[in-house]
């Protein structure tokens, strides 16, 4: 059956089948690959995508349950070709990934949680990521990293030089 | 792909849900899928066709009946956590909620999913039989009501036959003016299915001494439990002391048994949460005046 979705602000209509995970849609027929299959049954948060904002598992969900909802995956949440958010940019400085496996999905995880919590408490980061598993168990960079885009992105629209 | 192939409809009325449910034996209702899903791909379920009722107009809303609130099925579970409504009416649920699953499944899975689904670690099905919550479910063209403490016969059982479609739950709301709850759960890891979890919520009157209490336990047998026994023996406490009570009412409880919770554990641990969120509720109900 046809499904049209809205990805990454980008209307595509693909044909599925009506088993057909999000994940496996999105990585095999819109060849977006930054959403990883690990568990495939909602637990390691490895596919996570967010639809509507919300950070959601894209296994738990068919294809043909999305359309019409606002889908976004790692790869729209840079500014331009080449370019890092703040976020990936601060997964980056404070070297936030090992294997780099569940790292689109930290993103967007932490994603979601400052685009409505501008100033988390670390307790809200962890809670954030809690259901995003690190089998390098490199958590504390991870935490660090979306502690550090918070305050960067907090000070974006603050005049240059203000304390 | 890991789930076997089925059919999918998304009917625009709950008329053409039940009569798709009516028609196919294998069909089931899906709203959030965050069970069903899992439990497609490692094929614990095989329906034959899913019927889609998460965009039927009407059936999520939160509605304010004065002495009950009513959530519509597919009133997903994030919306009611941060309810104002619910949070003011419905304590306990609110204290509740942020332990469903976690935020990413709490973003898709709807609160009559959940009650429907009858998972015996379910939280808000807990809270539906601690608070004696009514359940209202569509078979057919016949709208019937069960009581929360009726509705769930077993693990993913319930006294709705499989072409029923849960519509709404209603909670009711404790007119006293000094009201507190409390919940505790214990689990592997955050967000996992509990252990054992434990509701409670306390009213307390002027002097301070508890005028009415709902105590319920759940994970710790095939549904949730009302332990009407320990609520009575807290009626009159000024100090909840319901050690004994509790321990006898479980003594008459055969608890459920897996490799990560014996009976005996579960037994045991059911003791402290118990205590520990009757002691919350009523610290929260004295102390607010």
């Amino acid at each position: 059956m046809i499904v049209e979705l809205n990805v990454n602000g980008q209307k595509r209509a693909v044909d599925v089948e009506s088993r057909m995970s999000l994940l496996d849609c999105l990585r095999e027929k819109l060849l977006l690959t930054g959403a990883h299959a690990g568990c495939e049954h909602g637990v390691c948060g490895a596919c996570t995508v967010l639809i509507d904002g919300a950070a959601v598992r894209s296994c738990l969900m068919f294809a043909v349950q999305a359309d019409g909802h606002a889908i976004t995956t790692i790869e729209g949440l840079t500014p331009g070709p080449g370019e890092l958010s703040p976020l990936q940019d601060a997964f980056c400085e404070t070297h936030g990934m090992q294997c780099g496996y569940c790292t689109p999905a930290m993103i967007l995880a932490a994603h979601a949680l400052l685009a409505k919590n501008a100033s988390p408490t670390r307790e809200e980061i962890v809670d954030a990521i809690s259901a995003n598993i690190c089998r390098c168990t490199g958590y504390a960079q991870i935490v660090e990293a979306i502690a550090l885009a918070a305050e960067r992105m907090r000070g974006q629209n603050l005049p240059a030089g203000t304390p | 792909m890991k789930p076997a192939p089925f059919e999918y409809s998304r009917p625009k009325s709950l008329d053409e849900a039940c009569a798709l449910l009516r028609r196919e034996e294998g069909a089931r209702l899906i709203a959030g899928g965050q069970t069903l899903v899992p439990f497609m791909a490692m094929r614990l379920a095989r329906p034959t066709r899913l019927v889609d009722i998460a965009r039927i107009p009407g059936l999520a809303y939160i509605r304010d009946l004065g002495e009950s609130i009513e959530i519509g099925a597919t009133t997903r579970q994030c919306i009611a956590e941060s309810d104002a409504l619910i949070r003011a009416k419905l304590p306990l649920l609110a204290k509740a909620l942020p332990y469903v699953g976690h935020g990413a499944t709490r973003a898709r899975g709807t609160i009559g999913g959940s009650l429907a689904n009858a998972d015996p670690a379910a939280e808000i099905a807990l809270v539906a039989v601690t608070l004696g919550a009514a359940l209202i479910w569509r078979d057919a063209d016949k709208t019937q009501q069960t009581a929360a403490g009726d509705f769930f016969l077993g693990p993913m059982l319930t006294a709705m036959p499989t072409t029923g479609c849960l519509t709404a739950a209603r909670f009711p709301v404790w007119p006293e003016q000094r009201v507190g709850v409390g919940f505790h759960e214990i689990n592997a890891r955050q967000s996992d299915f509990a252990f054992v979890s434990a509701a409670a919520q306390i009213a307390v009157g002027p002097d301070g001494a508890i005028v009415r209490a709902a105590f319920g336990l759940g994970a710790v047998a095939a549904m949730p439990l009302r332990l009407a026994s320990v609520e009575q023996a807290l009626i009159g406490a000024k100090q909840p002391e319901v050690r004994e009570a509790l321990r006898r009412a479980l003594a008459g409880i055969e608890p459920m048994s897996d490799l990560h919770a014996s009976a005996d554990y579960r037994r045991r641990v059911a003791v402290t949460l118990g205590l520990r969120a009757i002691a919350d509720a009523y610290r929260a109900a004295a102390g607010r005046a």
